[in-house]
Formats: C-alpha cells, structure tokens, sequence
C-alpha cells in the first residue's frame, strides 16, 4: 500500500510534469536559461583551467619552434593580405556592377567568435552551449560556421549564453544548392548513422537528379536563414526513393562538430 | 544534500566531458546512477528530490522539453524505493545491475516520452549501441556513485557510538551506601 509521503511525491511530480511541459515556448526557454545559470560558475572554473593549461603549453615551448611558426604565420599572412586586396577589388566591382544594374548591394558579414562550453548531455540532440548571449548582440536564427564550412544556427539566446543546434539536428534544415549541378535540395537529419556526426541527408532532390560522389554542396540562401554561398559539404552517394520518385543523397559535412572547441556566429 | 551536489556535478560533467562521446560514439548518463543511490539508501523524499531537481538541470542543458526527465527518473527511483528491502542494495554487482537497468528503462522512456510529444529525436540503428553504451556507463557508475555517498556521508555525519558491555543494572558499587 502507497503511504502520505508516496501519493505526495507522485502528484508534485506528476503536476510539475504536465506544467512544465505545457509552457509556452518562449517561457520554457527563459526558465532553461535561469536554472542553467546555476552551471555558470563551473563553466566559467572550466574555461578558466584550459586557459591556464594553454598558457602553461605556451610557455614550455621552445624557442626554435616558436620561431619556425613565427615564419610559417608570416608567409601566411602575405598570401592572406594578397587574397584580401583581390577580394576587395572583387567586392568594389562586384558593387559598381550590381549598382549600374540597379540591384540592391549586398550587406557585408560580421562575425562574432564564440567558445563552445558544454555539448548537449542526451544522445539524441545535436546542440551546444556557446559562451555569448543577447548581450553580445545574438538572436535566434543567426547562422553558425567556421572556417570549413557552416556549423548551424542559434536557437535560443540568454543574457550571456547561447543554444546552437548542429545541422543533422530535426530543428535545422538547411536549403542548398549543388554547385556542379545547380540541383536544390534540403540538409535534413540522418535517416540512419547515427554515430557520424557529419553525415547527413540531402533531400528533395529531382527524380532524374546527376549527383555525383565529390561534388560540393552550398548553402542556396532559400529560407531566409542562411546566406547563399557558405560550404556545406560534398555529396558521399545517391540513391532514388519514394518509388523512384525523388532522389536522397548522403552529405559528408566539411565542418567536424565533434571535435568543435570555437565558432563563429554570423551576424546581421 | 550530498546526493543532490553529486547529481549536480554529474549533469555538468556528461555536459562537459567529451572522452566517452569520442571513444565510444555516446555519452554515459550519471543521473540514474545517483538515483539508484538515492532509491537504496534514502527515503521517498530524497528520491523525490533528486528525480526532480536532476531532472530540471539536465533539461536546462539539453534540447529536451523541460520537464521530460523528471518522470522517467522518479519512476524508477520510486520502484527501487518502494522494494529496497528486497534488493541486495550494499553488494556492488546488484548496485552494477541495478545501475544497468535503471539507466537503460530512463533513457527508453524518455525516449517514449520525447515521441509522444511530437519531437523528432535522433534515432536509428546507432541508437542500440548508445543504449549498450549508456547502460554499461550506468553499471561502472552506480556502485561507485554509491560508495562515494557513503565515504561522504561518514565524513561528515556523527560516528556512531562504540557498544559497551556496560549495564548500569549489573555495576558493582563500592564503599558505603
């Protein structure tokens, strides 16, 4: 037989169960936002000793090999300033033009670098927890990348913390487009292979679709999330379904969101 | 009080730690190892409490509903709770099994639950292999789980008085009455 204590833990679990679930989104999202501060302290204790232990790295380096990446950071800093004044020239004709043609120039990316400070503890979720917030200008939806390719998009914002879902996460879908074979798509979840964190599923494709294993995919800019032109990955195989009435194609993400420690958020 | 600092810690470190993800494609779930310790060692109200404020926490780190941990948890600590004096709970192979169990039954009904809800977790073959994963991680982490609450709870509770052959009924008094 159930006692007191029984029947009341099961109505205050049971009651905070159907409440919480039953929040509005927004709500539910501020009320995560407020208990995960609790965890703010550890992060902050974390991110504090990998700094030190950076440090500490640093400073048992030898002279020689800081000079040998001093030469290497050189060379690669005149081939960057050289790709830079072409861009540049690129971007100043690529605006005369679209100015004499009338259409509307195109706004420049800024970006702002974030640290990733804890990974989704469930399995079944692709999502991190960055270290800037509405504070740092940060809003829902904004695009993530790094420099292989792009990451995701921030979901929910806090004061000084962010979610970003991962693509190959259910809650981001990404338009794309095929650079070999101008064919559109959508980057949704993997069917299968769970455990290949950049593997994904391209579909949505045309029945007759030419994909080919290598060929590059990009993001098409449909949807109004993210900007045309950011890497996405390349296509791994392809295969017909729905009775041959549309093509799926596997996607091998540029970007390794395993092993990600930084990233980068695009803002407007 | 010390089972719910080590929920705490736990929820942080399966958010942190990467070893487990890396090497073994899955990340081990400390919080029903806690609550088996809980379930064996503590009233319903501990139980209650560790399910619930574990629960909270780890939803906050996560992409899950909030809320959607808290029942899973709850249910097998009140199970546990409900027979503690039928389970061999102070031998560490039946803490090892215990652990094994409850870790697999919370994370399929969360499962269940998250699918009732109309979300779209990550599911798939792998999945059966994260579930054998998560429930070795639960089989390590109960009995050790369990013996640190034990190490902590002896370091800061009262000793416990030493039996004396002692009768006041039976001492021989001396000298004038």
């Amino acid at each position: 037989m159930l006692n007191r204590p029984h029947h009341v833990a099961w109505t205050v679990v049971v009651l905070l169960t159907v409440v919480l679930l039953n929040l509005p989104e927004r709500a539910a999202g501020h009320a995560k936002f407020a208990i995960s501060t609790l965890f703010l302290p550890l992060f902050g204790l974390v991110g504090s000793g990998q700094t030190l232990v950076e440090q500490g790295g640093a400073t048992l380096a030898t002279r020689r090999s800081l000079l040998q990446e001093l030469d290497r950071l050189r060379r690669e800093n005149q081939q960057l300033q050289l790709q830079a004044l072409q861009g540049a020239a690129a971007l100043r004709e690529n605006d005369r033009l679209r100015q004499l043609l009338g259409w509307r120039t195109q706004t420049r990316w800024h970006t702002q670098a974030a640290r990733v400070i804890a990974r989704d503890p469930e399995n079944w979720w692709r999502m991190v927890l960055i270290d800037r917030g509405s504070r740092d200008g940060l809003r829902p939806n904004l695009p993530v990348f790094t420099p292989d390719g792009l990451i995701g998009r921030v979901t929910d914002v806090g004061f000084s913390t962010a979610q970003v879902v991962f693509v190959g996460d259910p809650k981001c879908r990404v338009a794309v487009v095929v650079r070999e074979t101008g064919e559109q798509g959508v980057i949704t979840a993997p069917s299968a292979g769970v455990l290949d964190h950049r593997l994904v599923d391209l579909t949505h494709l045309p029945r007759n679709s030419a994909l080919k294993p290598g060929q590059t995919v990009f993001t098409s800019g449909l949807g109004g999330v993210f900007p045309a032109g950011l890497p996405v990955g390349s296509v791994v195989d392809s295969r017909t379904v729905g009775y041959g009435l549309s093509t799926e194609a596997r996607v091998n993400l540029f970007a390794d969101t395993s092993r990600l420690a930084e990233l980068l958020v695009l803002l407007p | 009080m010390l089972l719910l600092l080590l929920a705490f810690v736990g929820v942080f470190a399966q958010a942190t730690v990467e070893l487990p993800r890396r090497w073994l494609g899955a990340q081990f779930s400390v919080l029903p190892a806690v609550v088996v310790c809980a379930a064996v060692s503590a009233d319903i109200t501990t139980v209650t409490l560790v399910a619930v404020v574990g629960g909270l926490w780890l939803d906050a780190l996560s992409a899950n509903p909030l809320g959607v941990s808290m029942l899973p948890l709850f249910l097998v600590g009140f199970l546990l709770n409900r027979w503690q004096d039928l389970v061999l709970r102070e031998i560490a192979y039946a803490q090892s099994v215990l652990g094994l169990l409850a870790t697999v039954g919370v994370t399929l009904m969360k499962l269940v639950l998250l699918l009732t809800l109309g979300e779209h977790p990550l599911l798939g073959w792998g999945v059966l292999w994260q579930l054998l994963v998560v429930g070795a991680g639960g089989a390590v982490l109960t009995p050790l789980a369990c013996r640190f609450v034990e190490a902590l709870t002896g370091l800061f509770a009262y000793l416990p008085e030493p039996s004396s052959a002692f009768r006041t009924d039976r001492e021989i008094k001396r000298g004038r009455t």
